[in-house]
């Protein structure tokens, strides 16, 4: 399944200059993992040691943020949207 | 005590004071860091007491280069001593920081100061916010008042009042169909891509977070330069909770004030509690709700400073409390009837949660408590709306008599 993986500009510089990527996986976490093959130096700045998420990442599918749904779980089709935001803002 | 950096405070890593909000190793929040004072605790007083009757007195803690000439003035709002609030919960001294005597009657006036300030030294030309209401009111003002372009961002369904008092000031209104959170996830895209607009509460939120400081700065002024021993102060992002205390310690950490910093007490409403479901199961992961309240202003789901504000509550031997939407009428009503100041919804929240720490026994017969009421109820009327029975009578006195005579 190819996925669209929309990166705010923080990450942008890791990732060569690029707004968004394509990564394959069924679910959120294959996708990052696609995401970390294609730009090693992403992983240590989304995931933890514990390879879950940083407290202060938020991912969403579609829009929706994906602690409200299976988490790194979470299932993805062919063509969906995956938006990687920082949490720190608001208020 | 000039600002020397923004550092993380996850990992520490520091930057330039710069318009940026965000750690580029771990994405945690940026804080601005400030050389200590070259003042003594003594000097550092002389020269607030001969600043001006605003936020601007305590210039020497806020990132800014310089003060604004001019601006909306704004802070030193009154410190009411609340006796009679007191009496009816059991308390021995209760004092009310007013924050409704800000030019656009909220606390968010003095973050929108300093963020604003802030951005036009940095050289931008435009200003804009995630708003849940108050900070959409204050945005638009001091952009009026500066004549900068605002775009102010808000869930659609938000209170009238709150878009309309926005919008009479000029700025362009986007109602986004979605809650607060939709609103903060969007501006933040948008603030990645418009590169000369300041987010107050975005790209410029460490200096914004900044002003919630000056809330603490004038509490311990207006208390003769001593500490409260406990505060109640309400919980959205969880920004004014943490920055109040910063600020207590600001001034203890220049010698202003002696002690320690206060019981920090928050307060949310139980269909946004984020803070307080995560301080009650004893961990600091707030797990992200969709908001159902009706203290809108407080409607942050996930809330940025969440686990910053855990810590500190639990730091200092305060709490996080929740309140359900009956007890937050019943807030802001009892706070009406026994200090004449009408609060919206947020300030409900606070004095419902004052009223539960009372019935508690958390708060001693001798504790000074500082309540922080941090927006007007003007701007969220339809809450009152049917709490009280109007007498509709003919213009006769015997209508008079007949309606109310028994009681009266």
């Amino acid at each position: 399944m190819a996925v669209t993986v929309k990166l705010p500009t923080q990450l942008r510089e890791a990732a060569g200059g690029a707004a968004e990527a394509r990564a394959d996986g069924t679910t959120v976490g294959e996708v990052l993992e696609g995401l970390y093959s294609q730009h090693g130096e992403l992983r240590d700045r989304i995931a933890g040691d514990d390879g879950e998420l940083r407290r202060f990442v938020n991912v969403y599918v579609k829009g929706e943020d994906i602690r409200f749904l299976d988490g790194l779980e979470t299932p993805v089709a062919d063509g969906d949207e995956v938006t990687i935001l920082p949490a720190v803002a608001g208020g | 005590m000039p600002a020397q950096a923004l550092k993380c405070k996850e990992c520490s890593t520091t930057y330039p004071l710069e318009a940026r909000y965000v750690c580029e190793r771990c994405f945690g929040p940026l804080e601005v860091a400030y050389r200590a004072p070259a003042s003594s605790g003594d000097e550092l007083r002389r020269r607030i007491q001969a600043g001006p009757d605003t936020l601007w007195r305590y210039a020497d803690f806020l990132p800014l280069e310089r003060v604004p000439r001019a601006s909306l003035p704004t802070g030193l709002t009154p410190l009411v001593r609340a006796d009679r609030l007191a009496e009816r919960l059991g308390l021995g001294e209760v004092w009310i920081k007013n924050e409704t005597a800000n030019p656009t009657h909220s606390f968010k006036d003095r973050v929108v100061s300093v963020a604003l300030a802030r951005a036009i030294e940095l050289g931008f030309d435009t200003v804009a916010c995630a708003s849940t209401g108050n900070l959409a009111g204050a945005v638009a003002a001091h952009a009026a008042y500066a004549g900068l372009p605002a775009y102010v961002f808000v869930p659609a369904d938000l209170e009238p009042e709150k878009i309309l008092s926005a919008g009479a000031y000029g700025a362009q209104i986007v109602g986004v169909r979605g809650n607060y959170d939709a609103v903060n996830r969007l501006c933040t895209e948008v603030s990645g891509e418009r590169e000369s607009w300041a987010f107050v509460n975005v790209n410029v939120r460490p200096y914004y977070a900044e002003g919630s400081k000056t809330l603490a700065y004038e509490t311990a002024e207006q208390l003769g330069w001593e500490l409260p021993d406990r505060v109640v102060a309400p919980i959205a992002s969880g920004s004014l909770f943490t920055k109040v205390a910063r600020g207590f310690q600001d001034f203890l950490d220049a010698g202003l004030i002696r002690g320690a910093i206060p019981a920090m007490h928050g307060a949310q409403a139980e269909g946004c509690s984020p803070v307080a479901q995560a301080f009650a199961a004893g961990t600091d992961v707030c797990r992200p709700v969709k908001p159902d309240t009706i203290a809108k202003s407080l409607a942050i789901g996930n809330p940025a400073d969440g686990p910053y504000a855990v810590d500190l509550a639990r730091r200092t031997g305060g709490s996080v409390d929740a309140v359900s939407d009956d007890e937050i009428r019943a807030g802001i009503r009892l706070l009406a009837e026994t200090t004449g100041i009408f609060t919206e919804t947020a300030g409900g929240v606070t004095t419902a949660v004052l009223a539960k720490l009372a019935e508690r026994g958390e708060i001693g017969a001798d504790d000074r408590v500082v309540a922080y009421i941090t927006g007007d109820g003007l701007k969220t009327l339809d809450c009152v709306r049917g709490t009280f029975e109007v007498a509709d009578i003919e213009p006769r006195l015997e209508a008079f008599e007949a309606a109310l005579g028994a009681v009266v």
